[in-house]
């Protein structure tokens, strides 16, 4: 879960990060009152979760109270990458000498945390990564020791960060691990991490990406989640606990198991078809569940064909053909359905179903056929 | 025949007494593992499966009691990671984590405290150990598998079953199949269990599952080139995946450009293992 700029910069203030004084609007009278109480220039900065920000316009510079206003204005009413702009933070502009990235993220590779620092700061770190990784200063972080002094100083010294600001950096730094570890993010960083004219250190941007798992142990933190970002239909699934995100095909899937639900989509797709989602029920799924995520299909007006591909093992295929039949009681619809249970109980499950003229298959390959055959308007035998 | 699980597994079920613990105790039991003893902290001294397996209140007086060598655990993610500890400091050898939701940077220390012990940890959010015939260490249903010479390593699960069950049909058994999870930090990488099969004598091919999410796959070609005598074929979900979501499992996405199905494939068929186009065409390919 992305964390919007202004929540990520509240939790740097709270350990120690020096951020710029400014304050979250929702409309360009708050904006105005903002930019009064500074009596300086102020930054009008777009809250949306996606990158590009300043290329879009979003971020702009105002010289007065006037000017933050009108500027709040344009920014409130824009849509940037499909996402509507809700708030704006009102910060004190910074004047800037330098920039600067400093950032903690997992490593997958090295199993550990790993700081990651450069000179070359307010651009994308990942270009940079690609470009030129060797202006990118690393630090792996013990998990269990947690951040040690000396290696914020070994970057501090890597990035040739002036020796005057090593001790700031060093707070920063430390103050970044904290805020990392006591959020369970996956990424936690400031970019751009400035110095300012007048010579003090501020972190001008903030960005934490929360992990998702360890969200039951931050209720106050899940409850920051945007929901803008999500397609109504994800939100609807979560709430039944279904793994559901939204493509752009028209073949409906409904798997269980991760794994074989991306495998159902990649299959569709090599037999020339466009998968419409991709949909996780579970192990286990109950009926009542599994009527959820059918509605959740049907509801994307793309929808031309429904495939189901069961593997029973925890999930009886009995419970799964229920739960289909539940939910097309309530649902009326010509869209055709292909069907393919096989495991634990798949034979109840296709008795079941036998009345329910759907179509049947036994491979996933076949299943995948059908399904792409039909909703181009084939036929099937 | 197989790797990690065998006759001589003597099994502890941490959770035992839960709704999971206790279904999959009795499956396992039906699949022929030696399920010694199960561990709920406050029940010890009950009984289950009509008192043939023993609870013990915690996994150290269980390992005293009964010499249980494997843990399998089914607590929820909450208490997990204290699980893990709690066997590992227990000096038992191999742990399978099943519970799926461990937070990812409680995993970092757990790797970071397992490392520098004598224990093996496969998973978390996995279908464990399954060696067809003998001994079930997990989830895995045990009649979808015969037998035979085929390892089996793989990221996810029903995806598993599927090729298990096309293996079968085709006539193909399998030594050991090991899920290490869809995780993205776990105890036991594809290039251990490409090492293990490659050292049993019993293995004479193997077929690696994997998806989209970091380099695991990437790392795995080159032990293969570098390190393996014995065929490999290769299967990759999430080619259509969209970057940037969570693909149902926590390790599977695409972040940054990093991690797609395409680069693993390229990687994998660069050594010269052949990549199967869905997992139906698996036994034709080995």
């Amino acid at each position: 879960m992305k964390l919007q700029e202004y929540q990520s910069k509240q939790i740097f203030a709270k350990y120690n990060i020096p951020i710029p004084k400014g304050r979250i609007a929702a409309t360009a009278t708050e904006a105005r009152a903002i930019a009064q109480e500074h009596g300086s220039r102020v930054v009008i900065k777009a809250q949306v979760l996606v990158g590009g920000r300043g290329k879009a316009g979003g971020i702009r510079l105002a010289k007065n109270a006037d000017e933050a206003e009108e500027l709040a204005t344009q920014i409130l009413a824009m849509d940037i990458k499909g996402l509507p702009v809700r708030k704006v933070l009102v910060d004190e502009a910074a004047n800037i000498e330098r920039e600067i990235y400093l950032g903690i993220t997992n490593d997958r590779t090295a199993r550990k945390p790993v700081m990651m620092s450069s000179a070359a700061g307010g651009v994308d770190i990942e270009e940079v990564a690609h470009t030129s990784p060797e202006k990118i200063i690393k630090s792996y972080i013990d998990p269990l020791l947690g951040m040690r002094d000396y290696q914020a100083r070994d970057i501090a010294a890597g990035i040739d960060l002036p020796r005057e600001h090593w001790r700031t950096f060093g707070q920063i730094a430390r103050g970044l691990w904290q805020a990392y570890t006591s959020c369970d993010a996956t990424l936690a960083e400031i970019n751009p991490l400035v110095i300012t004219s007048d010579n003090h250190l501020l972190a001008l941007d903030g960005k934490m990406v929360l992990d998702d798992n360890a969200l039951f142990l931050h209720p106050d933190l899940a409850e920051m989640r945007d929901l803008d970002v999500e397609a109504p239909s994800e939100i609807e699934a979560r709430k039944y606990g279904l793994s559901f995100i939204k493509l752009d095909g028209n073949i409906g899937c409904m798997v269980n198991g991760a794994g074989l639900a991306m495998t159902t989509m990649d299959i569709i797709k090599l037999f020339g078809g466009e998968p419409a989602n991709f949909l996780d029920i579970g192990g286990g799924a109950s009926s009542d569940k599994v009527a959820a995520a059918l509605r959740i299909i049907l509801a994307d007006r793309n929808v031309k064909a429904v495939l189901f591909n069961v593997f029973g093992g925890i999930t009886r295929c009995d419970e799964v053909a229920r739960g289909i039949l539940d939910a097309l009681k309530e649902v009326k619809t010509n869209i055709p359905m292909v069907v393919r249970l096989v495991g634990t109980n798949a034979e109840e499950g296709r008795q079941i179903l036998a009345n329910a003229n759907m179509i049947t298959a036994i491979t996933l390959a076949d299943a995948a056929r059908k399904a792409v055959a039909v909703s181009k308007g084939g036929l099937i035998e | 025949m197989s790797i990690l699980i065998s006759h001589k597994t003597r099994l502890l079920v941490q959770g035992i007494t839960g709704n999971e613990g206790l279904f999959h105790t009795q499956a396992m039991v039906s699949s022929g593992t030696n399920v010694v003893a199960g561990v709920t902290p406050g029940k010890g001294g009950e009984w289950v499966l009509g008192g043939k397996i023993p609870v013990f209140d915690s996994v150290k007086i269980a390992v005293d009691a009964t010499g249980a060598n494997t843990s399998i655990i089914f607590v929820p993610a909450h208490f997990a990671v204290d699980a893990i500890f709690e066997a590992c400091d227990a000096g038992i050898p191999l742990i399978v984590c099943i519970t799926e939701g461990i937070p990812v940077q409680a995993m970092m220390r757990v790797r970071s405290y397992l490392d520098q012990k004598h224990t093996r940890l496969v998973g978390p959010n996995c279908p464990g150990l399954l060696t067809p015939g003998e001994s079930k260490v997990g989830i895995i249903p045990g009649d979808i598998a015969i037998p035979g010479n085929i390892g089996v390593v793989s990221r996810s699960g029903t995806l598993t079953y599927e090729v298990l069950y096309a293996l079968a049909q085709t006539g193909m058994g399998v030594s050991t199949c090991v899920g290490i999870g869809g995780d993205p930090i776990n105890g036991t990488s594809f290039l251990d269990a490409l090492a293990l099969f490659e050292e049993d004598p019993h293995t004479e091919k193997v077929v690696l599952i994997g998806e989209i999410g970091g380099s695991d796959e990437e790392r795995a070609a080159e032990f293969i080139a570098s390190h393996m005598s014995k065929p490999v074929v290769a299967f990759i979900a999430g080619q259509t995946a969209p970057p940037g979501k969570r693909m149902g499992h926590a390790g599977a996405i695409v972040e940054g450009g990093s991690g797609l199905a395409a680069d693993k494939i390229r990687a994998l068929q660069s050594v010269g293992v052949k990549v199967a186009t869905h997992p139906e065409e698996i036994p034709s390919l080995l």
